[in-house]
């Protein structure tokens, strides 16, 4: 972060010298990719509240994607857990570039599905079409074909849900210190689950 | 300024160098204790311990820049995000894989005590006869006679909870209460021993984590967050057991970023007289004398100090005038088992995070049970209910889906085996000359694979825990071997090993080097066979063993 705020402040001759020096005063890069990199990197740190290369619009996309595969019941939604920047972060980290296509084609998809337009009984009624054939292929898929990019949105979905505060403390309970192990408990149907640790 | 001149060097501060610091001092020794990384105080220093899992960005996982920074450590679950701390870089400490050997490390006051899995059993003479009795590698010099009483004395200070059940593969010691079974284990535990008339058992883990307090310490809290440091120091480290009690005698120098070079060897004497050390931080060398010096550096850290010591005396190194020196590397071998689901208990449940599950004691080859391959295997398992995670390949979406994925799933209950792993002189370690860690030592070259015998007994150690599991009433049993590469384990063991000959041995049975017999070697390089059972809680006795005798030949003026 604060790299790429040192980044707004110098020039491209600047950027390329530091780079030229950092490579062992040796340009074995072509100028010309230095020079795209560079104004690359400037267009990513103009944007306001990005993550990586995912604008605030894909972020609000992804936000409503997750609220509708998690929504507010009597507990709050994904939403109101920041489940939609979670993704953002751990699709620009932890995805290796197939993955990141994958999703980004999906996120695609959605957006020409017209999701972000329409009613909330609809997007349920597209992601449940999505969730069916997600399955469905998941299901069957030959071994090391790629995965289906609804299957990604629902897995980060439900993981950056399930180990955020709301989604440890209210949709289920936390406890970060138990104190004690009872190995047999009574189980009343209808109880939410206790929350792992880190 | 510090001295230089001590009664006794202990080399590496994890849980064999832990304890010959404690053991030595206690005795009244001077005693200067060198770790190669830096210090990690005990609480202070554990600055994930209360974290909560919202806390990290990536929730505990891996990023990709992690992948890149740690190409090894990447092909198990120690690459996270939580403890990423302590384990060695792989970029820093490079070696040589001419097969691939998993090593993961850590490179810091505790070493892997404080990310170590903590299940503690003690071996049987089925373990220290096998060598013999089937002609296997050498004999060990020492039978559980010889180190029971060390397993009580290591157990009472450690704090090893565990249950008594008089099984003569698994003997019983100085435990404190057991973490029981959930109802999940208990229900299928006792079909089982029915089922298997009580030759087949599914017992309590035994596990270094406290049920009642020790001294300065807490009993476990039941947090499971062991591997972050635990701030009630609820389960054995060297910073909650051992490194304290050292400290308390006021006889301990602990140097951290200290790497030994070489053991310092007077042929003339023929004894060592101290160790080079290398400042990891400033580069300078400096050495420090001794009467004694316990090399505890991890298994191949050892093997590797042996291996480029005394070499104008000996060219293949200190210790290895018998050729045995880096041989019969070993690791326990497992990753395979069988999983199933319970039926029956959707009405009950459990509380607290136990850090520790059920563990089932070898059966086979015992007892006239006689199969096509040599030794055994013990499972390490656990019954749960299922968390959030199944509803990811669920079908559903929606405020009925998101209620349902929050309550407790069905009952599923697993076990991995580790099975042993045979010696065999053709796995071993050399230096490798053409590579230089960053510190410009020539790095180690690993050359280990596991043979046939384990690949005969993995096909038990999968299809027993699914018959087990079926004949116990458990439903959807599935099955796994996902292979296994030696390092997996995070046991190795072997490379200096124990034995009754100077001709095939590299120590004797206190773990003397026969050829610097002021030199003590008592990490897991010292093993003459795997056993099945974890090693560690073996370790710490033939530490406590060996330091023992080193005191008592010292005062007799033999060393």
């Amino acid at each position: 972060m604060s790299e790429t705020q040192q980044g707004q402040g110098i020039d491209r001759r600047e950027a390329i010298r530091r780079v030229t020096a950092l490579l062992g005063g040796v340009v074995f890069v072509g100028q010309r990719d230095l020079l795209t990199a560079v104004e690359r990197a400037h267009a990513r740190a103009a944007a306001v509240r990005q993550v990586g290369t995912f604008t605030a619009q894909d972020i609000a996309l992804l936000d409503e994607v997750a609220d509708t595969i998690l929504p507010e019941t009597k507990t709050p939604g994904a939403k109101a857990a920041k489940v939609g920047p979670f993704m953002a972060v751990m699709v620009t980290d932890t995805y290796d570039e197939q993955q990141q296509g994958i999703f980004r084609d999906g996120m695609r998809k959605l957006n020409e599905a017209g999701f972000m337009t329409k009613t909330p009984a609809e997007r349920l009624a597209l992601l449940e079409q999505l969730d069916r054939e997600a399955k469905a292929y998941m299901d069957t898929r030959a071994r090391g074909a790629p995965t289906h990019y609804f299957r990604q949105m629902k897995e980060l979905t439900l993981l950056g849900y399930f180990t955020s505060e709301i989604g440890c403390s209210q949709a289920m309970r936390y406890r970060e210190t138990p104190g004690r192990f009872d190995p047999c408990v009574p189980y009343t149907p209808g109880e939410t689950a206790w929350a792992g640790h880190a | 300024m510090q001295a230089q001149s001590y009664d006794a060097i202990v080399v590496g501060s994890g849980i064999s160098g832990g304890w010959a610091a404690k053991e030595l001092t206690e005795k009244g020794l001077q005693v200067l204790l060198l770790e190669r990384g830096k210090n990690i105080e005990h609480i202070k220093d554990y600055p994930n311990a209360t974290k909560a899992p919202w806390d990290y960005p990536h929730r505990g996982g891996r990023t990709r820049a992690m992948e890149a920074a740690y190409p090894v450590l990447k092909r198990d679950y120690p690459l996270n995000e939580k403890n990423l701390d302590w384990w060695a870089s792989d970029q820093e400490s490079p070696y040589t894989e001419v097969k691939r050997f998993d090593w993961y490390r850590g490179y810091h006051v505790g070493g892997r005590s404080l990310m170590w899995g903590r299940q503690s059993y003690r071996w049987s003479d089925f373990d220290f006869e096998a060598n013999s009795r089937e002609g296997i590698g050498v004999d060990w010099p020492i039978r559980y006679a010889d180190i029971a009483p060390w397993y009580d004395h290591v157990e009472r200070h450690a704090g090893i909870s565990g249950s008594q059940e008089g099984m003569a593969q698994l003997p019983d010691g100085q435990f404190q209460p057991a973490m029981p079974l959930n109802c999940g284990e208990e229900l299928i535990a006792g079909r089982l021993k029915q089922h298997f008339d009580g030759r087949r058992r599914i017992i309590p883990g035994r596990t270094a984590n406290l049920t009642q307090p020790l001294p300065g310490r807490s009993q476990c809290q039941y947090r499971n967050a062991c591997w972050l440091g635990c701030p009630f120091g609820g389960y054995f480290s060297t910073q909650s057991s051992t490194l304290p009690a050292a400290t308390a005698t006021g006889r301990l120098t602990l140097r951290p970023f200290a790497i030994v070079t070489e053991v310092l060897y007077d042929r003339n004497k023929k004894r060592a007289t101290g160790v080079r050390v290398l400042d990891a931080v400033t580069n300078q060398t400096t050495d420090y004398t001794a009467k004694i010096i316990f090399l505890c550096a991890s298994t191949l850290n050892s093997a590797w100090l042996l291996l480029r010591s005394a070499t104008d005396v000996w060219p293949g190194g200190l210790g290895s005038s018998s050729d045995a020196l880096g041989r019969n590397l070993m690791d326990h071998h497992f990753r395979a088992g069988a999983s199933g689901r319970i039926e029956g208990l959707d009405d009950k449940s459990y509380y607290g995070r136990r850090p520790t599950g059920f563990y089932i004691p070898r059966y086979r080859n015992l007892f006239g049970d006689k199969r096509d391959y040599l030794r055994g295997f013990g499972y390490q398992g656990g019954a749960s209910r299922q968390g959030w995670s199944r509803a990811v390949a669920e079908l559903g979406v929606g405020g009925a889906f998101k209620d349902a994925a929050a309550q407790p799933g069905a009952w599923t209950i697993g076990g991995t085996a580790f099975g042993e792993m045979l010696p065999n002189p053709a796995n071993r370690v050399t230096i490798d000359t053409a590579k230089k860690d960053k510190w410009g030592l020539p790095v180690l070259a690993i050359d280990c694979a596991t043979g046939e015998n384990e690949r005969l007994m993995r096909k038990d150690m999968m299809n027993d825990m699914a018959e087990m599991l079926e004949a116990s009433g458990v439903k959807d049993v599935r099955t796994y071997d996902n292979g296994s590469w030696p390092g997996m384990g995070i046991h190795e063991m072997g490379t200096a090993r124990m034995g009754r000959d100077p001709k095939t041995s590299v120590l004797n049975a206190h773990n003397q080097v026969w050829d610097a017999p002021n030199v003590f070697v008592t990490d897991g390089s010292c093993m003459a066979s795997t056993a099945c059972p974890n090693p560690s809680l073996t370790y710490m006795a033939l530490t406590a063993r060996a330091a023992d005798f080193a005191v008592t030949e010292l005062k007799r003026r033999n060393l």
